[in-house]
């Protein structure tokens, strides 16, 4: 189980915590073409290493924020 | 068990291939055989980063069935079962697919609805498959808690009785050996570190042990699917997680059919030597840690002790888990990527195994044709542009 530092209740458990995936999504605006709306739906990085990504602490203060982990050693560090 | 390289050559990777399929599990391999036995084509090799069949094709839970919701699904699965019911005498391998029966339990009033549904679909698609109420449930599979006391009353369940179970190491090591034997080079601690494109077309591979040129490449490598495709200069829509399972202590035999509960996340079969072989649901993140949270288990252990009072003195043996690559409708990719001469096989997520040969067969005869296979052609990676979702995540909830 991962530790995981929300920045409002400080370290606790991953099962408190709900995942939201890559960090940074922005959503595209204007005239935006099919391809560019499927890349923002559907694609994401997968990388092998350090990962920007989005945690929700669903069972405590309900606080979205983005922590960097490593997809292979799981550890984290602030961005 | 001892890895039987006896079964198959371990040659040294010749300069060029017609086809070079990148990843030794059970997917490369079936790819490989039918290369060879359906479309003649020899020249062809495996390269594994590890050695054969050491990644998912060794952590799954052998799970076996076709009994999906959607045509495109149940096509290409059925084909699959189809395969696997003939797979021993072609291979003249004794797999131990056992077609014991695969109940998928109802927890509630939606579970039944989805479920009597899927039962009519699958029979609209030539797929066996039958609706079993809480008694008859009872009677298929004594061990099961049916009491409406339950944390998760049971009231009822699909069955399909040609669903099953198989022995995964002889899959992988029949397919090996019969691939190997048609001329197909199997090539262990070859790792590929990156393609040479020339102009937009794939012509080798660098590889830890060297440049390997090749006509056409095909990607058969699941979870590291991505990381491959990056130094191909693509990107697909795949997240890697880790998918745990584990094994009790060896049994007498209790249970002699696989039970899969969607909505707990459990799926529950015991192996010939006596295990209980039990997986879970991937864990929530990003990872090729190839290990997963203990919670995950707990949660799993949790439901299936409701399910099956019985199993609650036994012991866990041990517990593992692979990195499976998940889709956004949690169903496969199968054919060209925007580089030619380059060809993808993954998204599979948590349900490749069932896949082997039917995906080994379709991508075999995609790559023969340079066309996608008509059972793969709803699979293409343009579905996510066009909207052509095939989408198993709401049909089938994540276990599948």
């Amino acid at each position: 189980m991962l530790l995981i530092d929300c920045p409002h209740c400080g370290p606790r458990d991953e099962n408190e915590f709900h995942y939201g995936g890559q960090a940074g999504i922005a959503c595209p605006t204007g005239d935006v073409t099919d391809e560019q709306w499927a890349a923002y739906v559907f694609m994401r990085d997968n990388p092998k290493g350090w990962f920007h990504e989005r945690w929700f602490h669903v069972h405590g203060c309900r606080t979205w924020f983005t922590v960097e982990r490593h997809t292979v050693t799981h550890e984290i560090r602030k961005p | 068990m001892t890895h039987p390289d006896f079964l198959w050559r371990n040659p040294e990777p010749r300069p060029a291939y017609d086809v070079v399929i990148v990843g030794g599990g059970g997917h490369g391999l079936a790819t490989a055989y039918y290369l060879a036995k359906n479309h003649g084509l020899t020249n062809v090799a495996v390269l594994e980063r590890g050695w054969l069949a050491g990644g998912n094709m060794a952590r799954n839970t052998t799970i076996i069935r076709s009994n999906y919701l959607w045509d495109e699904s149940a096509a290409i699965y059925e084909h699959s079962l189809k395969l696997w019911e003939g797979l021993s005498d072609e291979l003249d391998y004794d797999l131990q697919f056992s077609q014991r029966g695969v109940l998928n339990l109802a927890h509630n009033l939606s579970d039944v609805r989805e479920g009597r549904r899927r039962v009519n679909a699958n029979r609209l698609n030539g797929v066996d498959a039958e609706w079993l109420d809480a008694d008859e449930v009872k009677k298929f599979c004594p061990i099961i808690n049916v009491s409406d006391r339950a944390r998760y009353p049971v009231m009822g369940a699909t069955l399909q009785r040609r669903g099953g179970i198989a022995k995964h190491d002889h899959v992988a090591w029949a397919l090996a050996r019969q691939a190997d034997a048609c001329g197909v080079d199997l090539i262990q601690g070859c790792e590929v570190t990156g393609f040479e494109l020339t102009g937009n077309r794939v012509t080798a591979v660098e590889t830890s042990r060297g440049r390997i040129a090749a006509g056409k490449v095909a990607l058969a490598a699941a979870g590291h699917t991505s990381v491959l495709a990056e130094r191909a200069g693509i990107r697909l829509p795949l997240q890697s997680h880790p998918l745990q399972a584990l094994v009790s202590e060896l049994l007498e035999p209790v249970l002699d059919c696989v039970v899969m509960s969607n909505a707990v996340h459990v799926y529950v079969s015991q192996a010939h030597k006596g295990e209980l072989v039990m997986g879970a649901g991937i864990d929530a993140y990003n990872s090729y840690g190839q290990r997963g949270g203990v919670h995950v288990i707990e949660a799993q252990m949790a439901a299936a002790l409701e399910l099956f009072p019985v199993f609650s003195r036994v012991r866990v043996l041990r517990t593992w888990a692979g990195i499976v690559d998940v889709s956004p409708d949690a169903s496969p990719i199968i054919g060209p990527t925007p580089v030619d001469g380059l060809y993808v096989n993954a998204g599979w997520g948590t349900g490749g195994f069932k896949a082997t040969p039917g995906a080994g067969w379709v991508y075999a005869d995609t790559l023969a044709h340079d066309r996608p296979h008509p059972l793969a052609q709803p699979y293409a990676l343009d579905r996510f542009t066009t909207g052509a979702l095939i989408d198993e995540h709401g049909a089938a909830a994540v276990a599948h």
